[in-house]
């Protein structure tokens, strides 16, 4: 015997309910049409304002550039890491001289502007001409240039070395002892044991990095390097139009994203063995 | 005189009393006259003094502006509605991918076309000078408020649902709720990242100082370029921002402590 003695008929599906307009989803519907509308009116005024002279003269600027913002970052984020290594060392070492020192380098470049590092060492230096000429060192910071990557290399090797550290502090006190039960060399234990465990800890701080300074290298245009930001203050200043300001907008949006999805993408990679 | 003008005056004046750098217990009236960073005509030390105001009342103004921006911007982003999500996303990826001096160059210089075209529309003869101060706060917390809102939201998550629950089951408004029982909660989570968030803004109105602003680079900058003391002077700017720095962090550990000796342990 059963206990269903009948079936419920088949019922119809529920009335849809009306979508009720709340305050907040009129909000969202305005600010998103907001956006919207303002996306509409920019993409309309660059259409109208498309000049091909201008395009001709400075396309080809705006690309040199972009190669110029992107040399000087790759190559100060490769001298940084270099030279955070030491860095991070001193910073974990136990000789309270060589920890304080690292830790004095740190935070001077941690707490200071870029902008004024960069004036100390690009307008600061020229105070001392007639004796770095004596060492033969003027030839490297007459150029502005040289300046930006030194003040850039030293400014992100404190910003890495912290990373580094971090990383490589959040490595379980486990993995050093199970290394040495094995009987690894500390260099061996270094290399095969930490390093890999602390770069992936350090895989996001590191992309975060990278696009700070794509961001904060537009400040070389003020001691006049001729980065994208550069070009962009000469374009306008010579034709006092707007859109150059637009486009240069355009060009480091598309970067940082670019830049920011193939890291996620990168660590997604990397990572996989961790998820679960 | 105006009354708003002796108003000021009277704060200015209220104000270098307890000027630590040439006010009358400054500590740079002991430098000898003729020193670079003297008070008065001969040096360069209230000039710097000025400047190093001007950076701390930028930084001051933008905090309040910025946060209440973050917390909207945060409260949008986690709404069940997709319209306010993806309204607060764009504005995140904007100011957040943007290079704060391209952003600053493109509100002092935008502002300034957007007001000479509205002042003509109306019908006067010419526009108006953009206050470059003003300029700077809305750049800065337009990116202080992307950043802000990060870190709200990621405190937002941290906060159990069985808070907004209880405070439901009391029969609490969700205005109420989250003005009595989650902010409170939030502000503990979020202060090493708002901590984190000042410091860079620190940093960042020195950008001001490429639109005109006497700050303390600015200043610093004159007198540099004045006395040909290049090295000196930017060292003193360095040099203060590090104290800025050093001050924020002694206060936000206090409030840190403050606030955790209030709240619960979890």
């Amino acid at each position: 015997m059963s206990a269903v003695s009948e079936l419920i008929a088949p019922q119809p599906a529920p009335p849809v309910t009306a979508t009720q307009w709340t305050p907040a989803r009129i909000a969202g519907a305005a600010l998103l049409g907001l956006w919207i509308l303002a996306g509409i009116a920019l993409v309309a005024w660059l259409a109208g304002a498309w000049d091909i002279d201008k395009v001709r003269t400075y396309g080809p600027k705006y690309l040199t550039g972009l190669g110029t913002t992107l040399t000087l970052v790759g190559i100060s984020i490769v001298l940084g890491a270099v030279l955070s290594v030491p860095l991070a060392f001193g910073r974990m070492s136990s000789n309270r001289v060589l920890s304080g020192l690292a830790y004095g380098y740190v935070y001077f470049f941690r707490g200071t502007p870029l902008i004024a590092q960069l004036f100390l060492v690009y307008y600061g230096f020229g105070t001392y001409r007639n004796e770095l000429e004596a060492l033969g060192l003027w030839v490297f910071f007459r150029d502005a240039w040289n300046c930006a990557l030194l003040a850039f290399t030293l400014n992100t090797a404190a910003y890495q070395a912290e990373i580094l550290r971090g990383a490589i502090e959040s490595v379980a006190r486990g993995q050093h002892e199970g290394a040495k039960a094995l009987g690894l060399t500390p260099f061996q234990t270094f290399h095969r044991i930490i390093l890999p465990q602390a770069m992936i800890v350090a895989l996001r701080p590191y992309g975060n990095e990278i696009i700070l300074m794509i961001k904060g290298s537009a400040i070389v245009a003020i001691v006049t390097v001729f980065d994208l930001m550069g070009e962009t203050r000469r374009a306008y200043s010579r034709t006092f139009d707007f859109q150059t300001y637009i486009w240069a907008a355009v060009f480091y949006l598309v970067i940082v994203e670019t830049l920011r999805n193939i890291w996620a993408k990168l660590e997604q990679r990397l990572t996989r063995h961790l998820k679960r | 005189m105006e009354p708003t003008a002796s108003l000021g005056v009277q704060l200015y004046s209220l104000m270098s009393l307890f000027d630590p750098f040439c006010g009358p217990v400054g500590f740079l009236n002991l430098l000898p006259d003729g020193s670079l960073m003297s008070c008065g005509d001969t040096g360069w030390g209230d000039e710097v003094a000025r400047g190093f105001f001007v950076t701390v009342t930028l930084a001051l103004c933008t905090l309040p502006i910025g946060l209440t921006i973050g917390l909207f911007l945060s409260l949008a982003q986690q709404a069940e509605i997709r319209s306010l999500r993806m309204a607060a996303n764009i504005y995140t990826t904007i100011f957040r991918g943007l290079p704060e001096l391209l952003t600053i160059f493109m509100i002092y210089f935008g502002l300034q076309i957007a007001v000479r075209e509205a002042a003509l529309a109306l019908g006067y003869a010419r526009g108006f000078d953009i206050n470059s101060f003003v300029a700077g706060v809305i750049a800065l917390s337009l990116v202080f408020s992307a950043y802000a809102s990060e870190v709200l939201s990621s405190a937002f998550k941290a906060i159990p649902k069985g808070q907004y629950e209880a405070g439901y089951a009391l029969g609490l408004r969700p205005g109420k709720t989250l003005r009595l029982i989650i902010l409170p909660q939030l502000v503990r989570i979020a202060l090493p990242g708002l901590g984190n968030l000042w410091m860079i803004l620190i940093k960042d109105t020195a950008l001001i100082s490429v639109i005109g602003l006497g700050d303390t680079l600015r200043q610093t900058g004159i007198a540099a370029k004045v006395t040909k003391e290049a090295f000196f002077f930017y060292g003193i700017a360095c040099l203060l921002f590090l104290g800025l720095a050093m001050a924020s962090s002694i206060v936000f550990s206090r409030i840190e402590t403050s606030v955790r000796r209030s709240g619960v342990n979890r």
